[in-house]
């Protein structure tokens, strides 16, 4: 079994890092000094009650302010599986942190208060996990216990939701409800003795039977060349390996390939991991390719199939999300990072804003503001090799970094 | 549970990120401090260049107060594998006044390694500097980013992290700027273990048990030694202890142990309620010792 990616997304107060604290405590993932240090806080504050938001929140700021800032990376693991939660941020301010978080993960969990119901920042956390495509997502209504488990109010909740979820582009994602008690630890990982007009799975339950098949299956092979392996050494003296993890599918010894940009064809010769050869390598694999022409190859350069070619140009569109407090204005020109290849960029065009609140699109928009989302078209100085982003996760995607101050200030998905 | 597939997962993630480090940086260099933690990071760089050699060398930073063992194993290790080695030691910046060094009860030198580190930095012209911190070990830990970096004081701003996006690293820094890199962020204490298992790897003595003169303190195990201060009411006494992590003698406490080969401590960690940095006194002293000590350049 792989190791499952989830991200958490709620608003703040929702009981995102109580619900962690509960998902650790009660998978006794929880070690004795780390709890005794929860409980030593917790009575410092004057609670009655556990706050697990100490275990998640990790820097001074965010325990001083009771908001989480940034992704903390949480790990526990069952019988089953092990498991990463990033816990990010709900707060709009932070929403280049969630994007951060989510961007890793193949599952979300949407927190929602059960007093509160579908709010905005519900409609923000959908609409980015769907644009990152992120398959599995969890709904789990929170905090049941101040809304006397009532099951009239969790189905106003979950028909709230539906009706954004028919607002989404998103086929065939998997949607699933699960109302909750963090604090109480109501069908977080015990079923709930309380709430027995829910039939279904508890939220640990759900995440140990998530069939994670498809969402490791991104796609057709893609092997970006990351680094050059050249020894030079007596034994080794004409050894050029190129060094890379591949993308979906697997590469096999024998496949006719071709390298881009130069769309010289060859063929693999040999797979090679830590002075063992292979015939084969699956995906996510690091490892390096010996091919059988002597074909010039650099960093940057991608090797794929003959019959399996991306899309190879210099302008696209994309949706971007705006992660910077400098304003993007059309014609600004930024370096692209495509997976390991740099290139310069110019965003030629903002076509458009898109809300995060499914209400639509914006035109005649001259710049972005931070955390905004938005259509736009890009020039490059030189072609990439991409897929859209709903074909190949990884393969459609890049960020922009600020030459200037070489920050990273956007991410696009590729349409 | 950390079967295979989940290690191979890992192990591949950590490659990458090292193949990163060669491809994005000028002067990479793997800090070395003779723990598990940095013994997994060497074997890892082995794999992610073979047939080739670790393109950067390895560098320790040394407070003169480490357990004799670890320095032979650190010594021994880098002339079997044929590695550069740079040792930076705490000892010359408090020679040079740039360092006071700690006194009384819970004296240590662990704090003043980040000003030895950011000096060796700066006199190397070091622009990545490898690390094998992970996110599991502390709270402040859990909030890295796998690229983290640091401005010309070294300092973190924890508060502005640059997004870090699917496996997209931003190497580009300014000059002065250096970026400390994480390839084992994602692994936990078990996973290390595990790999060290599966591997073969060698490590140093003191990680299995064996007896050793130490005394109680605030219900930790320390060691009894010159670099330790001791009250002399405090009573030494010999115990089968290991040591879960090994850091300075006067900041990593023991444990009781009788776990003498590698699948034992395995077996051990898998049933442990205590957590790794539970037996690190210099984690003890705030709720934000460790943020505290990263913004002032601590790796």
């Amino acid at each position: 079994m792989e190791v499952l990616k989830i991200a958490t997304a709620g608003s703040v107060d929702d009981g995102k890092s109580t619900l962690i604290g509960r998902l650790l405590y009660d998978t006794k993932s929880l070690t004795e000094d780390k709890l005794e240090a929860i409980e030593r806080s917790s009575k410092q504050k004057g609670y009655d009650y556990l706050d697990f938001s100490l275990a998640t929140d990790g820097l001074v700021a965010e325990r001083e302010q009771g908001i989480t800032i940034d992704v903390a990376h949480i790990y526990f693991s069952t019988n089953t599986r092990s498991y990463i939660i990033a816990d990010t941020p709900g707060h709009v301010e932070y929403t280049r942190n969630m994007v951060t978080g989510a961007s890793t993960s193949q599952a979300a969990i949407i927190l929602i208060d059960a007093r509160h119901g579908v709010i905005e920042q519900t409609y923000r956390h959908f609409f980015i996990n769907n644009l990152l495509r992120i398959k599995d997502v969890i709904v789990a209504i929170n905090k049941m216990d101040l809304v006397a488990f009532s099951e009239e109010r969790y189905n106003e909740i979950k028909s709230d939701f539906q009706k954004l979820v028919a607002k989404s582009d998103y086929e065939n994602q998997n949607i699933t409800f699960i109302p909750v008690s963090a604090l109480k630890g109501d069908n977080v990982v015990e079923s709930s003795t309380i709430m027995t007009w829910y039939k279904g799975q508890t939220l640990l339950e759900h995440l140990e039977k998530l069939d994670t098949k498809d969402i490791y299956n991104n796609g057709k092979m893609r092997f970006p060349v990351q680094y050059v392996i050249r020894p030079k050494t007596a034994e080794f003296h004409d050894y050029r390996g190129y060094a890379g993890k591949v993308y979906g599918g697997e590469i096999k010894v024998g496949d006719e390939v071709v390298v881009l940009p130069s769309k010289t064809k060859t063929r693999v010769k040999e797979i090679n991991f830590n002075g063992k050869k292979y015939n084969s390598a699956a995906r996510r694999s690091s490892i390096s390719v010996v091919l059988e022409n002597d074909v010039n190859v650099s960093r940057g350069d991608m090797i794929v199939k003959v019959n399996e070619l991306p899309k190879i140009e210099k302008q696209f569109t994309a949706t971007l999300s705006w992660m910077c407090n400098k304003e993007l204005t059309a014609g600004a020109k930024y370096i692209l990072q495509h997976g390991v290849h740099k290139v310069l960029a110019k965003v030629s065009a903002i076509n458009n804003k898109i809300e995060t609140d499914f209400s639509g699109v914006k035109t005649n928009i001259s710049s972005l503001q931070m955390n905004d989302i938005a259509s736009v078209s890009l020039q490059l100085n030189k072609p990439i090799f991409f897929d859209s982003f709903k074909e190949h996760r990884t393969n459609g995607a890049f960020i922009l970094i600020d030459s200037q101050t070489n920050n990273t200030v956007g991410v696009g998905f590729i349409r | 549970m950390t079967d295979k597939l989940h290690i191979n997962d890992l192990e591949n993630e950590a490659i990458y990120i090292m193949r990163e480090v060669a491809a994005q940086f000028e002067k990479p260099v793997l800090l070395f401090s003779g723990g598990k933690d940095s013994i997994t990071l060497v074997r890892l760089a082995e794999k992610a260049f073979y047939p080739a050699k670790i393109p950067f060398p390895l560098m320790h930073i040394d407070t003169g107060h480490n357990f004799p063992e670890t320095i032979a194993f650190r010594d021994k290790l880098v002339e079997e594998l044929g590695l550069e080695l740079i040792v930076r030691n705490v000892q010359d910046s408090i020679d040079q006044g740039k360092v006071k060094e700690e006194t009384g009860r819970y004296s240590s030198r662990n704090m003043l390694q980040t000003t030895t580190l950011l000096d060796a930095i700066e006199e190397f012209k070091f622009d990545a500097c490898i690390g094998g911190a992970r996110r599991d070990e502390e709270k402040a830990r859990a909030k890295e980013r796998i690229f983290s970096v640091r401005d010309d004081f070294g300092q973190w701003d924890e508060k502005n992290q640059r997004p870090e996006l699917f496996d997209m690293l931003n190497g580009n820094i300014d000059l002065g700027q250096n970026v400390r890199v994480f390839p084992i962020s994602n692994w936990t204490e078990l996973d290390v273990w595990t790999y060290i298992e599966n591997e073969n790897l060698e490590i140093p003595s003191i990680y299995f048990a064996h007896k050793r003169a130490v005394f109680i303190r605030d219900g930790m195990i320390w060691s009894h030694s010159d670099f330790v201060y001791k009250d002399e009411e405090e009573e030494v006494e010999e115990r089968m202890v290991r040591f879960r992590t090994v850091g300075d003698m006067s900041c990593t406490a023991a444990v009781d142990s009788y776990a003498a080969t590698i699948s034992e401590v395995v077996a051990e960690i898998r049933d442990s309620s205590i957590s790794e940095r539970g037996a690190r006194i210099d984690d003890k002293r705030s709720e934000s010792a460790m943020e505290k000590r990263k913004q002032q350049g601590y790796f």
